[in-house]
């Protein structure tokens, strides 16, 4: 599939800020399933900071803006050819070993409910099948609802509250799993959707490392394993961790944020 | 240097200069104290607490102008950032973070003046009398000032010292005389009474400065002879001429180890040059209240663009 | 009875490098050296060397104890320790650079892939990342006992911030005012060469695109950190600034800091503050000490940070149990130190010895530092030994035990005279372009009779240590 991309995230200060930092994961990863077209990341008023891959693959690029600055907005803009893998990383570069990601964080930690969910999947067969039951479980367990989480909500918290978005999913798929000894990871990137009022085109899901396999992606939000309507962008721990652009201010001001993601099919 | 740096040592300037202010504004109010007070005056105490700026946050805690809440509040007082414990704690704080730009001379006397404010804040305050308290901070602000100027490199970190010095003493030296003419004499037909000039008189003690304006003026006290002193004669250290030069001079030194120039450097020699051209008829024609409020804005626009060019690291 | 190794007295006689010094001490009567003791305090004082210890309250300028009787090496027993010190500070550095490249000695199974990867002072951020001049510890601080004439242990290794080389210095310089002649009799090797070496060495690992001579910044939390004293005296020593977070700023590809003449460059940055804290985009998002963007301007090469960021994971305590394997792994050398035989509580064969042990064993925690969290068996209550049994068996992997070891004595001032005191040793070996070691460091002694304890927020107290010239 030749997916296209436009997303713009604004933020807005309520006063002049002395100057922003941010660090973007916001290029598309390389290997077998996507192909990068064209891609350019640009910030408004921005310096580029050094660009280089990290442990895990993906492209890391640091952007500066001297203040005094009330407004900047981050554009994304490019077409991937994508296709199906059935979820698989296949032909993913990285250096850091899968075992690294049985480390929990805040925002992972199975508390006695997670752990309890964990164990309805302990009895299948193989690696493979305990991933995709916890998918399974984990898409039962939280119902899909907008705006009932938000960006700070742990896995426990969303599963006490048995709502949430892709963000929750993820993280409760990746609590889950590292409990049972699978190591298990968070990632950002981009959703095609057909249809209108597609409601997460900036999506996150999980992934979780089998053995002999490597890396297969698992979306809890919409009950399926990523394939060409996918756009792979980065990775890290948790939420927080893998985000695309981490970032921060300087000065008190109060931000807000605009985010339009628009993601298409391209006709060939 | 490191803009945080040049900003604490031009912080232990003010912060020195201030806890010698609030000394001697407990200086002037007991004087004046010692009147017999007439109907219709407003309470003296209660002028040098406006003048000051801290009426309100005074107001609050202790609520009467009594003279021992006052001096509690401009000695001792941590919760008033301008009282002498408040200053020199801020001063030797700063002497901390920026040791290593100081002479061990110029610390153990931002750090005896600290130890023994602690002293002092352990005793019964009925064992000390407020001239102790106020010649004690007299005696530690020379002590400061002496080891920095007979210790120190004369280093960009030098200039901003001394440009805290001169831009905290210009602004208390402009509040002080201010304190006399509007707020303790609001009413036009006290000018000229002997009140008047005891008035007078008692500010230039706090000052440190009667004998020094006899000498140089002589006769009697007048208010004309009085601002020419305090603000346009170059002889007195206190007087604002005499702090824009200090201002303009140590702006010009950065200016030219730097190899650059800033708008310190342009509002800092308006300053000076306004002041020089400044003839005493000319204030009394705008009115003394309404110069010295000028004064004091202008003053507080010079620190602000020092801030920005030099202090913030926001620069260039 | 355990026998003690009193590093002066041997059999009736007095040991060679202390000769003179005995002499010494019986020329000093109680006046004199309570004077002397005093003098020492002053300058102290004076100089501003306090030490603030966490969580105990008090006074936050206390002083450190400094006790005046000299620890003395002869230079032949430097050497050895030298040889061995540098050996290991190579084979850590070795360690470091491949676990977060191939990570060669996991795959070989000479260390459990476990205490690397799941270590929480791993960085998953720096994976793949090589330091210029292929270095992560800088700064080696490595911990020795002595237990007899020939017998060196290392109890443990620093390689992230290891503390305390300022009293190295002072102590030093102290005993140089106060006693002039004991250094015209006695040929001691300096050590006043420390800040400038660990300039050149800071200078030496500057990134390949810095421009002309390096610029080098000291980090340091802040001026309400108990080490402040420690930063601001190397800062000045080494001539170079010494910044809080708030002080630097990332611009494109560079990091800057904020002077009076504008923004400077700065190529080297020597931090004193934990990786946690360094970058709010890279890890704690929370942090107001560190600087936003400096992790990425260090992987793309412009600016070197020191330790490397992720050095932690080989001074971790039950890392320091391969610390062996190492150095046979990547320098195919035997080891010239003896680490101290320890028990890994994670195991369940070590923690059954453990247990049924432990009353006789030293007991720390895995992450621990300064002496607290620590069991010393003989010397605890029957008390303090159940309820250490009870933490251990909680997180039997967050504790490592060793046998307790018999700790050398040196004369030491005490009240009633001089007395045979425990001490240990931490030299400061620096890794740059090459490796090198001032000939001394900081000599702890834990001033309570009896005590094994030196850290200095348990009762303990410094010496100056001398290394005689051949």
């Amino acid at each position: 599939m030749l997916l296209s991309v436009d997303h713009v995230t604004t933020y807005r200060y309520d006063r002049p800020v002395r100057g922003v930092v941010q660090s973007h994961r916001l290029v598309p990863s390389v290997f077998d399933g996507q192909k990068v077209r064209d891609w350019a990341v640009t910030v408004s008023d921005g310096l580029a900071g050094g660009a280089f891959r990290d442990g895990a693959g993906d492209r890391v690029q640091g952007w500066t803006v001297r203040g005094p600055v009330t407004e900047i907005s981050v554009h994304v803009r490019g077409t991937v050819e994508t296709v199906d893998l059935a979820g698989v990383l296949r032909g993913h570069r990285e250096g850091v070993p899968a075992e690294v990601y049985l480390c929990d964080t805040l925002a992972t930690q199975a508390d006695a409910a997670l752990a309890e969910l964990a164990e309805q999947a302990r009895g299948e067969a193989g690696q493979l099948a305990q991933a995709h039951k916890l998918s399974a479980l984990v898409s039962d367990a939280i119902a899909y609802v907008p705006g009932a989480t938000h960006a700070r909500t742990t896995a426990a918290e969303a599963l006490a509250q048995g709502q949430g978005v892709c963000q929750d999913h993820s993280q409760a798929l990746i609590a889950v799993a590292r409990h049972l000894g699978l190591p298990a990871r968070y990632v950002s990137g981009y959703l095609f959707a057909s249809g209108d009022g597609a409601p997460e085109a900036a999506h996150a899901w999980a992934e979780i490392f089998v053995a002999g396999l490597g890396w297969i992606g698992f979306d809890a939000s919409n009950r399926c394993c990523p394939d060409d309507r996918y756009i792979r962008l980065g990775s890290g721990f948790d939420a927080v961790d893998a985000a695309p652009i981490r970032g921060m201010a300087r000065g008190g001001a109060a931000e807000s944020l605009d985010v339009a993601v628009a993601v298409r099919q391209v006709q060939q | 240097m490191l803009s945080r740096t040049a900003d604490n040592l031009y912080w232990i300037g003010r912060y020195m200069e201030r806890a010698e202010t609030a000394a001697r504004l407990l200086e002037v109010g007991a004087r004046i104290a010692l009147l017999p007070s007439a109907a219709g005056y407003r309470n003296e105490w209660d002028s040098l607490l406006q003048a000051g700026g801290n009426a309100d946050a005074f107001a609050k805690k202790y609520g009467d102008p009594v003279q021992r809440n006052i001096e509690s509040f401009l000695f001792f007082d941590r919760d008033n950032p301008s009282s002498v414990a408040s200053c020199i704690t801020a001063a030797r704080e700063n002497g901390r973070i920026v040791r290593t730009a100081l002479t061990a001379q110029v610390w153990d006397a931002l750090n005896s003046a600290f130890q023994e404010l602690r002293q002092l804040e352990r005793m019964p305050r009925s064992e000390l009398e407020l001239s102790r308290l106020t010649e004690w901070t007299m005696r530690h602000a020379a002590m400061v000032r002496g080891a920095i100027d007979a210790t120190l490199l004369r280093n960009d970190g030098w200039d901003f010292l001394n440009l805290g010095y001169a831009l905290e003493r210009a602004d208390n030296t402009a509040r002080l005389m201010d304190v006399k003419y509007y707020v303790l004499l609001p009413r036009v037909d006290f000018v000229g009474s002997g009140l008047d000039n005891y008035q007078w008189t008692t500010l230039l003690r706090a000052m440190s400065a009667h004998r020094a304006f006899h000498w140089a003026y002589g006769g009697e006290v007048t208010a004309a002879k009085i601002a020419h002193f305090l603000i346009l004669n170059p002889q007195c250290p206190r007087s604002l001429i005499t702090c824009a030069e200090g201002l303009a001079g140590h702006l010009d030194r950065l200016a030219k180890g730097y190899g650059a120039t800033t708008e310190a450097q342009a509002q800092a020699r308006l300053m000076r040059d306004g002041l020089a051209e400044t003839k005493v008829e000319d204030i009394f024609d705008e009115g003394l209240h309404e110069f010295l409020t000028r004064f004091i804005r202008q003053a507080a626009g010079l620190g602000a663009v020092i801030h920005d060019s030099y202090l913030s690291g926001d620069m260039g | 009875m355990t026998d003690y190794f009193n590093e002066m007295y041997q059999a009736g006689g007095v040991r060679a490098p202390y000769a003179r010094l005995e002499d010494w001490m019986r020329a000093m009567p109680a006046e004199l050296r309570s004077l002397k003791q005093a003098e020492a305090e002053a300058l102290f004082r004076r100089i501003g060397i306090t030490f603030a210890v966490y969580g105990e309250g008090g006074d936050p300028d206390r002083l450190i104890p400094f006790d005046m009787f000299p620890r003395v090496f002869t230079g032949a027993e430097w050497a050895r320790l030298e040889k061995g010190i540098k050996q290991r500070a190579r084979a850590l550095n070795a360690f470091l650079v491949d676990i977060y490249g191939r990570g060669e000695i996991v795959r070989a199974g000479r260390i459990p892939s476990k205490l690397v990867y799941q270590n929480e002072a791993y960085e998953k951020a720096v994976a793949g990342i090589k330091p210029p001049k292929g270095v992560y510890s800088h700064i080696v601080g490595v911990d020795l006992v002595r237990t007899g004439p020939d017998e060196f242990f290392v109890l443990e290794d620093n390689c992230r911030t290891p503390s305390g080389v300022s009293y190295m210095l002072e102590n030093r310089e102290i005993m140089m005012r106060m006693f002039p002649d004991l250094f015209r009799e006695n040929r001691i090797e300096p050590v006043d060469r420390y800040p400038e070496l660990l300039r050149r060495t800071l200078a030496s690992v500057a990134p390949e695109k810095c421009e002309g001579e390096p610029v080098v910044v000291l980090l340091t939390p802040g001026h309400f950190n108990s080490a402040y004293y420690e930063h601001s005296f190397l800062a000045d020593l080494m001539g170079i600034e010494l910044v809080e977070g708030q002080d630097l700023f990332v611009q494109g590809e560079f990091l800057y800091m904020r002077t009076t003449e504008g923004p400077r460059r700065v190529d080297v940055v020597y931090r004193r503050i934990d990786d946690a804290f360094i970058d709010p985009l890279c890890f704690r998002p929370d942090s107001m000490l560190g600087v936003p963007g400096l992790m990425d301007v260090y992987r793309s090469g412009g600016v070197s940070i020191c330790s490397a960021p992720g050095a932690g994971v080989a001074d971790d305590k039950a890392v320091y149990t391969f610390v062996p394997e190492m150095i046979r792994f990547y320098l195919g050398e035997e080891p010239l130190l003896n680490n101290v035989p320890t028990w890994q509580c994670g195991k369940a064969d070590d923690l059954k010895y453990v247990l049924a042990n432990l009353g006789e064993l030293v007991v720390k925690e895995v992450h621990g530092s300064g002496g607290y969290g620590m069991l010393v068996g003989p010397k605890s209550t029957k008390e303090q030994v159940e309820s250490f049994r009870a933490r251990i068996m909680a997180d039997p992997a967050g504790y490592i035990a060793q046998p307790t070891l018999a700790l050398s004595t040196t004369p030491t001032f005490v009240a009633e005279g001089v007395a045979p005191r425990h001490v240990d040793l931490r030299p400061y070996c620096l890794v740059g372009e090459r490796i090198e070691l001032v000939p001394g460091g900081l000599t702890r002694v834990a001033l309570k009779e009896g005590s094994l304890v030196v850290n200095s927020s348990q009762g303990g107290g410094v010496k100056d240590t001398w290394v005689l010239a051949e």
